[in-house]
């Protein structure tokens, strides 16, 4: 039969590969062997112990790159050392023309950065054509504009110094984009180690820096594996770790920079839920899943791999979801028809292998899509695993393949507790035509990006990042850019020194003075109440002369496992409105301002400070609570421009339960400038106050009590700080912790936050004059929330 | 090789079993939700994940020309202009393409001719001989605003002049209103009036604006008997689009999924270029699958889509870009 005319009769898409040849003759070019790019030059290829890379779709290898040891580092951060006082002393419109000419020339060599991407990474060509580099170039542009104003949008903010970034194989150059580009727009230099298997187009970029002119240094580019990002991590010079990747390297790098003082955002793993109520468009939905698990492979942070259907509506759903599937096409990345190319490489396809063949072992069924996988490479089909108990390693682990969980739910409150129950808090996707449903939902799930109606979609002008072990920090949009600044640092004339250790046998000095009146004793407050502490023990605390001026309650890791679930159950307090709480806080202001002569007393006695002095600091209590009331309905978040025919909310969201260590000095303002931000924007808290000094927040519960506080929304533990501190930040459901103290304490509270990756505060407790500016302000707040970004698409 | 085991342009009377209709379920779409934004992304991307070239593309190119609808629908039409118009559908493109592809014997025409109603007997007089379907617009095309009776009056004469097809359009009013019982009772009439020839529902997707009018629209016309269901007249603000079709063949779908009846569709209006002939094929055969590329089943309502077509072809068998000045017009 004529050839037109079988086609005809099968009306086959047929080929259509995307041409390399430009791609492969530059990988020719470079066929001995890339170096490093340090300093605005490559230094030659070391050949001992180079990685080869792999084209994951035909296993054949198409380069070598240099294993970056610390020598390679150090030159590196040396380089960008260097070059960071110029660069930060450009004018924002210079370091934005440089942005800017960055974003012009990877658009212009768009096409060859795709191929590459595809050919390195095994994605398909369409992705990396039309999804991948239009958003590098988006990244570089939006962040030209940041360049242009972080100086009148960020007053007071100054770039953090060498960044030391190390990025993931799943988007290769676009989450070069998402590093490099806030870096330099706040003036920043860096050092960059590209994944070890998708090396190439970093090393592209690395040419188009050269051609748009980049002062060298600005930009080092360090190739290697996973030693040469612990080279990087270590390095002394490095003032920011930034590091996308798995949530357990992220535990390991929170670990190894613990006390050095490095800014550190993460952004890791992922095992984001996809919601689909009865009243959705399930084709809408179906292919939502096709975007939110198929695309990269489902080598995707945030992909929706736990799909929630509701019950009402899961047969339909599955019968048209894999009626979908047969129509996906897994093939060679670089043909214009493939949905679903390579496994970046064998090691990932065996991974994803042995995690399902485990998950059938537990019962879980799959739905693969037909058609033929091709004969070489590593490819992995489309899958959809049913009958998978919550407990399944399939429910709980990251696959990062193609391969989704579909589980059935009853209710919005059902939906919603499948949907919370993982340790991750990446992203979500919720789908209803119910706007109030859906918006319910998407305020209720714990994740830093839930897309309503959509899913995967990205933008350089909104923030991205996770609650909970997903990590914390924010890539994009103003969020983003604060990452890469630093305020003013307050420094001490000296550094907290360790805490006197406390004794819990009977003292043997009286009470100071004689004119106390009837004996107080100070309890600990757990859940609006007070509460003996469990070791069933007190301890003195003296005043400045040495004699004990009362007792308070040696609190042990019981009291804060108590205060901890008391602080867990004050759920109503974050969902108050903004003037609720600032109601609270003051009634507040007006009970202590009643009892202001009895507070500056009890300061007076346990430190010997100045009768004005304690009057002052008081004063400054009561017009602290004032400042945040005021902020408490005032603290917004933002709407960001994003797409068209789109609203992305970006929500300030409390971060849950909160642990503070307060410092020394200060005790009653330094207790309440750090408690009063975090209750102001909804946080639940448990403080341990000024071991030295503690009745002055002792004495504070009997004014919570007084002014409507909600029991639970603080708690307060008595006793030694640094023991409480560790178990605060051991514990594995507390979001946030705040510490001010000595730097061995800040490294231990450091070290013991990764167990669950919990956002962290430390300075030493002595540098802080916290009657003045520095007590109190935005930064607080900042602190204090989480973003949110909440993508809503409209258009009937 | 004969030409009689080629695939064969649709033919009346050679359909598929012609859809029955059934009673009025409007549980089968008023609680049917549509997501505009997600329609939208989906149509977006369908082209982008496809691509058909070189031989595959030159298949395409002529399976749309089997399933285009040649149409004039003009205030100026007379007996000679639909003579010309038909004589193209016998011949869509240049005898040396043919050669070129080597479909001399394949009897390719397009899918139909489409016409007023008046200029039926003309067209029937002009492809005498072939097998191409005659179809004509009825019902007061395009706004429809006649009196039912005349409208169904209109219908019987069309099809006593000999039309094969008949091109209805809906009362929009009825949509909008949601008198989904006025809306049925009315197609399925004119599905009566038209007795063997065939029925395609024009919705007029432009006027009804939101998709979920469109998926309402659509299933309410196949309910009441609709052969196909069609996008545009081609006189709205807006005529056929990738979203409005996406939504409509899965309507479409679901009428099948719920039946086990087969309906055609037909976006009309709008669509000029071979790209676009390619675009709604792919949607088509995504969507749907293969049997709806076949002209019993797909239709392109256009006119100068053709031209188009014939350039590219033309380029595919000489290797030169090519000037419609060699071509026929329509």
């Amino acid at each position: 039969m004529n050839k037109i005319v079988k086609l005809i009769e099968s009306m086959d898409y047929g080929v259509a590969p995307e041409d390399s040849a430009i791609v492969t003759a530059w990988l020719k070019k470079h066929e001995a062997g890339f170096g490093h790019f340090i300093d605005g030059a490559f230094t030659a290829h070391v050949r001992q112990d180079r990685l080869e890379i792999i084209n994951p779709a035909t296993g054949a290898t198409i380069a070598h790159i240099s294993e970056g040891g610390e020598a390679e580092v150090d030159a590196a951060v040396k380089a960008a050392r260097a070059a960071q006082p110029r660069w930060a002393a450009l004018s924002g419109h210079q370091r934005a023309r440089h942005l800017y000419a960055i974003a012009r020339h990877v658009q212009q060599h768009a096409r060859f950065l795709a191929v590459l991407e595809t050919i390195d990474n095994g994605k398909p060509i369409r992705e990396s054509r039309d999804i991948d580099l239009p958003l590098v170039a988006r990244h570089f542009y939006h962040h030209a504009g940041w360049a242009e104003l972080v100086d009148s949008e960020f007053p007071g903010a100054s770039p953090v110094g060498v960044c030391g970034q190390i990025i993931p194989w799943n988007f290769p150059l676009l989450m070069l984009a998402w590093k490099i580009a806030p870096a330099l727009a706040a003036g920043n230099t860096v050092v960059l180690k590209p994944a070890e298997y998708t090396p190439l187009t970093a090393l592209a970029f690395a040419d188009i820096c050269r051609e748009a002119g980049l002062p060298k240094g600005v930009v080092n580019i360090v190739t290697g594996d996973g030693r040469t990002g612990v080279a990087i991590v270590a390095h002394p010079g490095i003032d920011k770790v930034a590091f996308t990747g798995s949530t357990e390297v992220g535990r390991i790098i929170r670990s190894q920079t613990a006390g050095t003082g490095k800014k550190l955002t993460l952004e890791l793993g992922g095992k984001s839920p996809f919601v689909v109520f009865a009243d959705a468009d399930l084709d809408a939905a179906v292919e939502g899943v096709v975007d939110a698990i198929w695309f990269n492979q489902g080598q995707v942070c945030c992909a929706g791999s736990r799909i929630l259907v509701q019950e009402g509506v899961a047969e339909r759903f599955k019968e048209l979801l894999a009626r979908r599937m047969k129509t996906l096409r897994t093939d060679s990345p670089l043909d214009k028809n493939t949905d679903v190319g390579a496994i970046v490489h064998p090691v990932q396809l065996q991974r994803i292998q042995e995690l399902v063949a485990l998950g059938e072992s537990q019962g879980a069924t799959l739905i693969r899509a037909g058609g033929p996988l091709p004969k070489s490479g590593s490819f992995y089909p489309p899958s959809i695993a049913c009958d998978v108990e919550p407990a399944s390693v399939l429910a709980t682990e990251e696959i990062f393949g193609p391969v989704a969980t579909l589980t059935t739910f009853r209710t919005p409150e059902d939906g919603l507790a499948l949907a919370n129950n993982t340790r991750y808090g990446l992203a979500a996707s919720v789908w209803s035509e119910n706007i109030n449903l859906a918006l319910d939902v998407a305020a209720k799930i714990k994740a830093g990006v839930v897309w309503i109606n959509s899913t995967n979609v990205f933008d350089a002008g909104a923030g991205f990042g996770g609650y909970r072990e997903s990590g914390f920090g924010r890539e994009g949009g103003r969020e983003g850019l604060w990452e890469y600044l630093a305020t003013p640092k307050p420094t001490g004339r000296r550094k907290e020194g360790a805490l006197p250790a406390l004794s819990a046998a009977p003292g043997e000095t009286a009470p100071a003075g004689t004119d106390l009146g009837i004996d107080r004793t100070a309890k600990l407050y757990v859940g609006g109440k007070q509460a003996r502490p469990d070791s069933g023990y007190v301890y003195a605390v003296t005043g400045p002369k040495g004699r004990a001026v009362g007792l308070a309650g040696l609190g042990n890791r019981k009291d804060i496992r108590n205060a901890v679930e008391a602080a867990h159950k004050a759920t109503g307090w974050g969902a108050a409105t903004g003037h609720n709480r600032a109601q609270v806080l003051y009634y507040l202001a007006e009970n202590l301002s009643a009892r202001e002569a009895e507070f500056a007393e009890r300061l007076r006695a346990m430190s010997g400070e100045s009768k004005s002095s304690a009057a002052r600091e008081v004063a400054t209590a009561i017009g602290r609570c004032f400042w945040y009331a005021a902020q408490a309905d005032k603290f917004d978040g933002a709407v960001h421009q994003t797409k068209s025919a789109n609203v992305t909310l970006a929500m300030n969201e409390p971060l849950g339960v909160l642990g503070i260590a307060c410092p020394t000095a200060a005790p009653l303002l330094g207790f309440v400038s750090l408690v009063l931000p975090a209750i102001a924007m909804g946080n639940a808290v448990v403080a341990v106050p000024s071991q030295v000094h503690p009745l002055a927040a002792t004495d504070l519960y009997q004014v919570f009590d007084t002014s409507d506080l909600p029991g639970g929304v603080v708690n307060i533990v008595t006793g030694e700080r640094d023991a409480l501190a560790k178990t605060l930040a051991e514990h594995d459901d507390v979001a946030g912790m705040w510490y001010f103290g000595t730097a061995d304490g800040a490294r231990m509270v450091e070290a013991a936050s990764a167990g669950n990756l919990k956002q962290t505060w430390v300075e030493d407790g002595a540098a802080r004059d916290w009657s003045g500016a520095e007590g109190q302000g935005r930064q607080f707040l900042r602190r204090a929330v989480q973003v949110k970004n909440i993508w809503v698409p409209y258009g009937e | 090789m004969k030409a009689e085991t080629f695939p064969r342009p649709h033919t009346a009377g050679a359909n598929d079993v012609r859809n029955p209709g059934m009673p009025l379920a409007i549980e089968m779409f008023e609680a049917h939700a549509v997501n505009r934004s997600a329609a939208e992304r989906r149509a977006a991307t369908l082209t982008t994940r496809r691509s058909v070239k070189k031989a595959n593309q030159a298949a395409w190119l002529v399976n749309a020309i089997r399933c285009i609808d040649l149409t004039t629908l003009a205030g100026d039409d007379t007996e000679g202009r639909v003579a010309r118009l038909c004589a193209k559908a016998r011949r869509p493109v240049a005898e040396h393409i043919l050669e070129g592809l080597e479909l001399q014997d394949y009897g390719l025409t397009t899918g139909a001719v489409c016409v007023y109603p008046t200029m039926v007997p003309a067209a029937v007089r002009a492809l005498k001989g072939t097998r191409i379907p005659v179809a004509s617009v009825a019902t007061g095309f395009p706004a429809g605003l006649m009196p039912l009776k005349l409208r169904l009056e209109e219908i019987r004469y069309a099809v006593g002049e000999g039309a094969h097809e008949i091109d209805i359009v809906i009362t929009r009013e009825h949509v909008l209103k949601r008198d989904w019982n006025a809306l049925y009772d009315e197609v399925a009439a004119m599905r009566e009036a038209c007795g063997e020839a065939h029925l395609k529902a024009i919705l007029a997707t432009g006027d009804l604006q939101t998709l979920r009018n469109v998926y309402a629209a659509s299933m309410v016309s196949m309910q009441a008997g609709a052969d196909f269901i069609k996008t545009s007249t081609g006189k709205e603000g807006v005529n056929a689009t990738l979203p409005v079709s996406l939504v409509m063949i899965r309507a479409l779908r679901d009428y099948g999924d719920a039946t086990g009846q087969r309906v055609g569709f037909k976006p009309a209006g709008g669509m000029k270029t071979a790209k676009d002939a390619i675009a709604w094929q792919v949607l088509m055969k995504e969507e749907l699958g293969d049997r709806w590329l076949q002209p019993d089943l797909f239709r392109l309502g256009a006119s100068s889509m053709l031209a188009d077509i014939e350039r590219q072809l033309e380029h595919y068998v000489t290797g030169r870009y090519a000037s419609s000045s060699r071509h026929a017009i329509a």
